[in-house]
Parts: C-alpha cells; structure tokens; sequence
C-alpha cells in the first residue's frame, strides 16, 4: 500500500467525503434556511443560501394559519396512546416468545419478517372496510388500533430480545417463594425491562407520530388530522409566501423523532443490528 | 363446563391421544423438557430456554396462553384477518357506495389488470423506480460505509448525517425536498444557475422527462441509512488479519477488496438489496407528497395506482386484485435473486 501514493488516495477519499456530505446535509440545511427567512428573502429572484436576517416569524405564522397547533396535540394523543397500549399488549407476549419454546413464538417471527415486506395499500382496504363496518371510521380510536397493530411485531420484537437477557433463575426464585407466572412477571421481570419498555414505548410513539398513509385513509375531519396530513395539506396551498411557514412547521414535526434518534442511535447502529444477526 | 366429571376429562384426553398432533408428539419425544434440572436439554446451545411442564395448546400451558392472547387478539382482528380479506377482496367485484352484494368474480379483476395499459405503466415506472433506487441506494451507501470504515477526519459528522433521513418523517422529507426543487425558491436550480449550468429555472417535478429521476434522487437519500448502517455492520466483521496479509502479499486496495472484503459482505448484501427492493417497490408516502404521481402518471407507482382506485375511484376488489398481483411479482423477483446469489455463493 505504500507503493500507490498515499496523497492522491486521500484526497480522491476527501473528495469522496465532500461529496457526501454536501449530497446528506444540503437538502435539511435549506430546510432550515428557509424556515428562518423572511417571506421577502422566500420570495427573491436569486435565493440566498444562508438568510440574510433571521427570523422566528415563520414559526409563529404556522402555528397561527394552520391547525397545526391542533394536529400536534391530536398526534401526541394518538402517539401516546398507542404507544402504551402496545407496550402493555407486548410485555407478556414477548415473555412467552422469549420463555417458551412455543408455535407461537416462531409464528411472530414470520409474521414481524412478513410485516416488513408486505404493501400496506393491500392490507388497509379491508382494514378501512373493517374499521367503518365498526363504526370506527374517521376517529381516533380507530387509528390508535392501527397504530398498535401495526407497531406490534417490531416491539415484540424489540422486547423479545430484552427478557431474553434476564437470567431465568431469577423467575426460579421467585417461584420457589411460590409467585405464579402473571406475578413473577410483574413483579421480577418487569422492573428489569425498564430500558426495553422505554425502548420499545418511544419506537411505537415515534411510528405513530410520522405515519401518513393509515391517517389519509381513516381520518377525513380536519379537527382530527395527525401532523403529517395537516402538513400534506398545506403543500396544496403553498404560495411563494407560504414555503416559510410551511419549512417552520415540518421542523416542528420531525422534533419528536429527532430526539428518539439522539437517544437510540448507538442502539440502532450496534445493538439492534447485532441482536437481528445473531437470532 | 362446571358440571363435567373427572371420567369426562380423561375420556376426552383419551381422545386426544389417539390423534396426536405434530406439536405434542415433538414434546413427547423430549423427556428431557420435563425437568431441565435432572436432564439437561441435549445438543442445544443455548440454555437460557426453560423447561416446561405440561403443553396443552400451540406449546403453550395456561399462564403462556394468557399472556400471550391479549397481543394475538389484536393481531389477529386487525392484521391477519385484513390481510386474508384482502387477499379475498382480489378475487370480488367489491366497489364503495354500492348496494348490491359483492360477488367472487375470479380472476376477472386479473383479466382487467392485464388488459389495463394505466396500470402497465405504472408497473413500468414501478419497476424503473424500485430498480434504480435500489442500485444507487448500494453503490452510494457502500461507498460511504467503506469511508466511515476507515479512520478520516469529519467521520463522526458524516456518521450523523447518514442517519437524519432515518429520523424524519417521511411526509417532511417529501416537503423538504419540494423545497430543494421548488422552481423559482429552490435551492437547486440558484445553484445550477449560479454555477451557470442553466440558464433557466426548471420546474422539476413538473417535468415529464425529469420528475421521475429528481424522486429517484430523494428515494436515494432517504433509504441510505439503513443500507448504510447494515453495510458497515458488515464491513466491521471482515477479519482484520486476512486483510493485512493479504496486502503483505502485495495485494492492491481493488484485489483485497474484491478477494478479502467483497466475500465476506456478501451475505449481508443479498440481505439489504433484497430489503430495500420491496421496501421500495412498496414505497407510497415520499412520492405520495412529491408528486401525488403527477406530472400525467410519470411517477404513478404501483402503490399509488392501487391507492387511486380503491380511495379514489372506490374500485377496492380491482385495487385488492393490483396488491396480490404486486405481491407475487415481488415474490417472484426476490425468490429469483437470491437463488441467483445463492448460486454464486457456492461457486
């Protein structure tokens, strides 16, 4: 290696690198430029790159404009909400998957694999249908079910792997002390899962927060839009003017996913990676 | 059930033995599972799996089964049971807003499908779409594994950013590249005008000609994180050893990339290509928001199409009919693939 000249390769390395990161970050950095420009700066013949006066108006527009205000607390309703219902739904499940050597367990496999690869567009036909025969149409609930099935298999998934790491002859004790299966798991088991709960809690909060297309299909009321659809809607009536507000209020919804990023991220790069290679 | 004897239980398990299913002939043929204590498990690695007493249903005792049916119910309710209608649906003449019964009709719907020249071009743009994404998705996201492979400076910022697409909503990512390609307020035709590439603005999702390779672009870079972050947890498994003996042996960075490197990702390869081949091919929000299929259906992917008919033209057993269609193409492509590169494995 010391025959090829080590200069030419690491600038043709370095180059490589520009070229990355202009390609990764260009796109948010103007996202941002232009939620902090002024509509006049927007409005320009030739755009600036960096905004020549800052300012915060955008933000303040969109909040007032647009139901946005309202779609965030309808979203963080709806996030929530599913995201404890399935982590209560899961918890026992995945024991079962991890303690049993059971149908069961291989069955969630396929289906958590199946999930991956399946067109949603073919499975929310019937799920619109099902959904409105109950009555369920055009409601929260109705896509806070969705939520929770939909988020279900990755949090099996997730929190198989987390009871998997507890030692079972701490359930053993706990029998011994006469704890049936249901007691033993919420008193021994479930303290231990705290950091697979929280894990598992914010991916089914973060799915929810930035689905779109469950929410275009069952949701019609504009008092009941999540995020992504008020958001789709005001592409529509996007002026010039309006691309400020527009920037400031998508920024507003990636924060939520952002912050579970900076919290996961080694777990997304190392631990998730390792656990799905190994099992 | 209260009223049943004792006689009455065993008579029914009696029963049941005659007829022994798969499940509890393999937990008979493991005595060991009896008692992990006396016996341990033979020839299985790992230990951590208990030992169950009794199996009555799906491998399952009662404590297994109660636990485990509050996640089955609503998997099965709202997952598998539309999944197997909506396979159904296919095969009917099921439409919105109509009082008569739905009917199986077969495969008419598939006739229809064949015979439908909107839905072959949107299988056309399906295809060029999933294909291109797909294979700029690996060569992009290679090279960038192989860079933050090495030591370089600005690692952890490129590290970073490779990830952020993965942390925004799909919805925002269709948004901010709008922005980006905005005619008069985008970002990209400033540049080009600015580098007097064009003389100009385009309005490139508008475009006939390119709106179909400007979402090709944005696919690109939304799905590189996870081709990224998978082809480096690849890279990072190649033995260290093998690689500087082979430069010992006088080996170029092409020869020990293609010898050393290359074999050892190979694996991981056909798993991420296949991954991000259906993931693609099912993509439907980041066009949804970019172009809603426009100009004239030069972006309509097989999922918006199917979209349009059932929600907009309420057509939902002719746009069942489309997803079953779809999903067999795809399971033909990928079943073809990976024995394809199951092949070149063995050789």
């Amino acid at each position: 290696m010391e025959r090829s000249t080590p200069a030419v390769a690491t600038t043709l390395k370095y180059l490589a690198l520009g070229a990355y990161l202009v390609f990764l970050a260009f796109p948010l950095f103007w996202l941002l430029s232009t939620a902090l420009k002024t509509p006049q700066e927007i409005a320009q013949i030739n755009p600036t790159i960096i905004p020549n006066d800052i300012t915060f108006e955008n933000f303040r527009a969109a909040f007032d404009e647009q139901p946005i205000a309202r779609s965030l607390v309808n979203t963080a309703f709806v996030s929530s909400v599913s995201a404890v219902l399935t982590v209560f739904l899961s918890i026992p499940a995945a024991y079962v998957m991890a303690r049993y050597r059971s149908v069961v367990s291989r069955a969630v496999i396929v289906w958590v694999l199946l999930s991956q690869i399946f067109p949603w567009v073919l499975v929310i036909i019937p799920l619109f249908l099902l959904l409105r025969d109950a009555g369920l149409y055009d409601s929260h609930l109705g896509l806070i079910i969705v939520y929770v099935v939909w988020s279900m298999p990755f949090a099996l998934w997730m929190l198989r792997s987390y009871v998997a790491s507890i030692p079972y002859e701490l359930e053993e004790a706990a029998a011994m002390d006469g704890a049936t299966k249901v007691r033993a798991l919420r008193s021994v088991i479930a303290p231990l899962l705290a950091p697979g709960v929280v894990a598992a809690g914010l991916f089914a909060f973060v799915s929810a927060w930035n689905e779109f297309l469950f929410a275009l299909v069952l949701i019609r009321d504009p008092d009941l839009q999540t995020i992504s659809l008020t958001l789709v809607k005001f592409i529509g009536a996007e002026g010039v003017a309006r691309l400020g507000p527009l920037a400031a209020a998508s920024l507003v919804a990636t924060i939520p996913s952002l912050i579970f990023f900076a919290f996961m991220q080694r777990r997304l790069t190392g631990g998730l990676l390792g656990g799905a290679v190994k099992s | 059930m209260s009223g049943e004897t004792p006689s009455e239980w065993s008579g029914r398990r009696s029963e049941e033995r005659a007829q022994p299913s798969a499940e509890r002939v393999r937990s008979r043929a493991r005595p060991a599972s009896m008692s992990g204590v006396l016996a341990p498990p033979r020839g299985r690695p790992k230990k951590q799996q208990p030992p169950r007493a009794r199996r009555r249903f799906l491998g399952l005792d009662r404590d297994g089964m109660m636990l485990a049916i509050p996640a089955l119910i609503p998997v099965f309710a709202f997952s598998l049971y539309p999944l197997l209608r909506g396979i159904y649906l296919g095969f009917t003449d099921a439409q919105a807003g109509r009082a008569t019964e739905t009917t199986f009709t077969g495969l008419e719907n598939y006739g229809d499908l064949l015979g439908d020249s909107y839905f072959w071009e949107s299988f056309r743009i399906g295809l060029i779409w999933a294909f291109s994404v797909t294979i700029l998705q690996f060569v992009a996201s290679l090279g960038l594994a192989l860079l933050l492979n090495q030591r370089i400076r600005l690692r952890w910022l490129a590290r970073t950013l490779s990830l952020v697409p993965w942390a925004m909503p799909p919805v925002v990512i269709g948004i901010m590249w709008r922005l980006v390609y905005h005619p008069n307020a985008g970002l990209l035709n400033d540049v080009l005008m600015d580098l007097r590439i064009i003389d100009s603005n385009i309005d490139w999702l508008s475009s006939f000609s390119l709106a179909l390779p400007a979402i090709i672009v944005v696919g690109v870079w939304t799905g590189m994180p996870q081709t990224t972050v998978v082809l480096l947890a690849g890279l990072q498994s190649v033995s260290r050893e093998l690689n500087e003996a082979a430069s010992m042996d006088g080996a170029g960075a092409w020869q020990r990339f293609r010898n050393v490197t290359w074999p050892a990702i190979a694996p991981v390869v056909t798993a991420i290509t296949t991954l991000d081949f259906i993931w693609n091919f099912n993509q439907f929000g980041l066009v949804y928001v970019l172009t809603e299929g426009g100009p004239g259906g030069a972006t309509r992917l097989p999922m918006l199409f199917a979209y349009e008919e059932a929600f907009r033209y309420g057509n939902y057993g002719y746009a069942a009919a489309l997803g079953n269609a779809m999903v067999l193409i795809i399971a033909v492509f990928v079943a073809f693939y990976l024995r394809q590169r199951f092949k070149e494995a063995k050789n």
